[in-house]
């Protein structure tokens, strides 16, 4: 049914399950109107320039079904535990599972000071700024978290509030029949001059499901804001990811995101700068083995003037595994003196494996700032040869290039905790074998 | 005491005969310096040592106390007691000095895994040795670095790895005066220090200034890819009077001394 034009689900199946899902009425209202606009979008296809190099013909909703509330954590979550454990003190912990929040605990301190961390679906009336942030990225997916959303987690810090600490936001999905389709979703909203840190940590079981996170954040003028996400599906899972936001007048995003499960792991990550003098860093490490695909598409909106932003997506594929990157430096009319660089760089660590990268820019105002840079090839000759003529082995050679070619972002990590979370996980990650038989002497 | 002994060593690049035949033998403590034109194959000779994969052997031997190199891959002739300073070296992002050294001194069971501070104590005192700051030390190898700071970064890693013979190649390019006084001190220390043990040095180079500050014990002239002479410092002094005109290549007449704001053009 892939690319009907009845849309993925009949009309009528899809409101009447939208229908029976449970919460207020305002999220129940909602569902409903996302259901039935659902109706009438067909699913994208390959050939369309955002979903080139993807493997969304292949996706078959035909039998999807939402995924129960009744699903459970595929056992307690070793990578859960440990990322709390890396990330060490905290200002307020969600653990949601399978889209809807189970356990939230917030620090008193960060309580009195009116943080508030909640359940979109306790609340009476709809969160301010939900599905505004993601609004310009309206396509089937986000509408089928729309209609099936069970929930949603509601960051809020207000105006004025520093908080020291990260709030830390754990997405376990669970465990559940092949076919089911999860939404977890993640609002942040930073009042005017707020600070702060918020950690997002997604992990699957093995089943074969389909998750469709999305996260949007609205940062209020001089809101300074600190994302890091780590996305550790399991090996059977699809991703179609969001990943939106909005600054306002002189706003500061700092985000971080590491990829490193899933079957195929789709993000599209887009930052609108909208207010004068916004700024956003966005960075991304990834890596795929066997037969993984990392797919990223992303959009820097340059909307007002003097807003910068630094994208580096940097991934290592090997096996058959491949990864994609196309991204875009949009300058908006207005965005003078706007600055923007965009650089994707991936190590392709074997022969099967492959990676894409396609920079573009739209540039609509004259006076502005903008580079890119891209490079997909094996790991460097020279720098072997060099850490060899020192009495390196070979294959700790590979593995300390490897891992530096990392460290040029983990060291970026706005979360000193979840950077050391990161490196031990690519090094056993390089230890199961992304590096086997040394692809580089095959080839020559 | 040990020796590095060079014999008719061919080699080629990309089908072309560069090396036609060397023959040089350094032992511990001894300083040799290889001088020639551009195109004599002096970078060839220091890549050929170090077994670089560019390069084609095509006979001849090279051996640390009778133990052959050339059929051992490049991390095992490091292991053997050979260092190589390139002339332009590489940056290595995210990767620290001390990373790349405790994984060579670990692998060679110099260094247990358990004493990396040890290591990096010795490099810091090193370090400060050498005229390097501190903060270098914290960067990635050679990443962001300046032509003088990555020849010390290359002096600093030879001091603490201990080979038994390293080849400099162009060891001056980059340096101002003081810089190479300060490199060439610490490398001249390690041929003096260590008695039996201490380093033997083949220092390759285009230009003089190297050989005021080395003071080598031996002048070996390469000339398309053979050892045309060979003779004590004062072949050096005659080279820059003649030129290599006497060694059949008039067209080509031995740099000027001085400072070579190009160093690293000049292969």
């Amino acid at each position: 049914m892939s690319g009907s034009e009845a849309g993925p689900f009949g009309p009528g199946l899809a409101s009447a399950v939208s229908a029976r899902l449970p919460g207020p009425k305002w999220l129940v209202e909602r569902r409903a109107s996302a259901a039935r606009q659902l109706a009438g979008v067909a699913l994208p296809v390959e050939s369309e320039e955002e979903w080139r190099y993807s493997r969304i013909d292949e996706i078959d909703l035909s039998g999807a079904a939402p995924a129960g509330r009744d699903g459970e954590p595929a056992g307690p979550s070793s990578d859960a535990g440990r990322l709390l454990e890396a990330v060490g003190s905290r200002a307020a912990t969600v653990r949601a599972l399978a889209g809807v929040v189970r356990t939230v605990e917030v620090d008193p301190e960060a309580a009195s000071l009116g943080v508030a961390v909640v359940s979109a679906a306790g609340l009476d009336v709809a969160p301010e700024g939900l599905g505004a942030v993601l609004e310009p990225r309206h396509d089937a997916f986000t509408l089928l978290a729309d209609a099936f959303g069970a929930d949603a987690v509601v960051c809020t810090v207000p105006a004025g509030v520093h908080l020291e600490r990260p709030i830390v936001v754990v997405h376990e999905l669970g465990e559940h029949p092949d076919g089911a389709v999860v939404l977890p979703r993640t609002l942040v909203r930073l009042g005017r001059g707020a600070r702060a840190s918020v950690v997002e940590l997604v992990s699957s079981g093995e089943g074969r499901q389909l998750a469709v996170p999305v996260v949007e954040v609205d940062l209020d003028e001089g809101a300074q804001l600190a994302y890091t996400a780590v996305q550790q599906l399991g090996r059977a899972t699809w991703q179609v990811a969001y990943h939106s936001s909005r600054l306002g007048r002189g706003a500061v995003l700092r985000s971080f995101v590491a990829a490193l499960g899933g079957d195929y792991a789709r993000q599209l990550t887009e930052s609108a700068l909208a207010g004068e003098g916004s700024a956003g860093e966005l960075l991304a490490v990834y890596l795929g083995d066997g037969s993984q695909v990392q797919d990223f598409r992303t959009f820097q909106e340059h909307v007002a003037a003097r807003t910068r932003s630094e994208l580096v997506f940097k991934g290592a594929v090997s096996g058959t595994a491949r990864s994609v990157y196309t991204g875009l430096i949009h300058m908006h009319p207005g965005a003078k003196r706007a600055d923007a660089s965009q650089t994707n760089r991936n190590l392709v660590l074997s022969k099967g494996a492959h990676a894409d990268s396609v920079p573009n820019l739209d540039i609509e105002e004259n006076d502005v700032r903008c580079s890119h840079a891209s490079a997909v090839g094996p790991i460097d000759e020279d720098q072997l040869f060099y850490l060899a003529s020192r009495g390196v082995p070979p294959e700790v050679a590979e593995r300390l290039v490897l891992l530096g070619f990392f460290e040029d972002l983990l060291s970026r990590s706005p979360e000193p905790g979840v950077a050391d979370y990161l490196r031990e996980v690519v090094v056993e990650r390089l230890s199961a074998g992304v590096l086997p038989g040394h692809p580089h002497r095959e080839a020559s | 005491m040990s020796t590095l002994t060079i014999s008719g060593l061919r080699a080629s690049v990309a089908g072309r005969e560069i090396l036609r035949g060397v023959d040089l033998e350094v032992r511990s403590g001894e300083v040799h310096a290889v001088m020639g034109p551009n195109g004599a194959g002096k970078s060839t000779l220091s890549h050929v040592l170090m077994g670089h994969p560019g390069y084609t052997v095509l006979g001849g031997s090279v051996s640390i106390d009778g133990e052959e190199l050339l059929t051992m891959p490049t991390w095992r002739r490091a292991q053997a007691g050979l260092f190589l300073a390139p002339q332009d070296p590489v940056e290595v992002p995210g990767v620290s000095i001390a990373d790349v050294l405790a994984a060579a001194l670990v692998a060679a069971g110099r260094l247990a895994e358990s004493e990396r501070d040890v290591l990096e104590e010795r490099l810091a005192s090193e370090a400060e040795t050498i005229g390097l700051s501190p903060a270098i030390l914290a960067r990635a190898l050679n990443v962001d670095a300046s032509g003088g700071e990555k020849k010390r970064i290359e002096t600093l890693q030879l001091a603490v790895l201990a080979p038994r013979f390293a080849v400099l190649d162009e060891l001056d390019s980059g340096l101002d005066v003081d810089a190479l006084r300060e490199v060439s001190r610490r490398v001249e220390r390690a041929t003096t220090a260590g008695g039996e043990d201490a380093l033997g040095v083949l220092a390759i180079t285009h230009y003089r200034r190297l050989l005021d500050e080395l003071h080598p014990d031996a002048v070996h002239v390469l000339v398309k890819g053979e050892i045309v002479a060979s003779g004590g410092p004062e072949l050096a002094d005659e080279l820059e009077r003649t030129g290599y005109a006497s060694y059949g290549r008039p067209e080509e007449q031995l740099a000027p001394v001085g400072p070579d704001p190009f160093g690293g053009l000049f292969g």
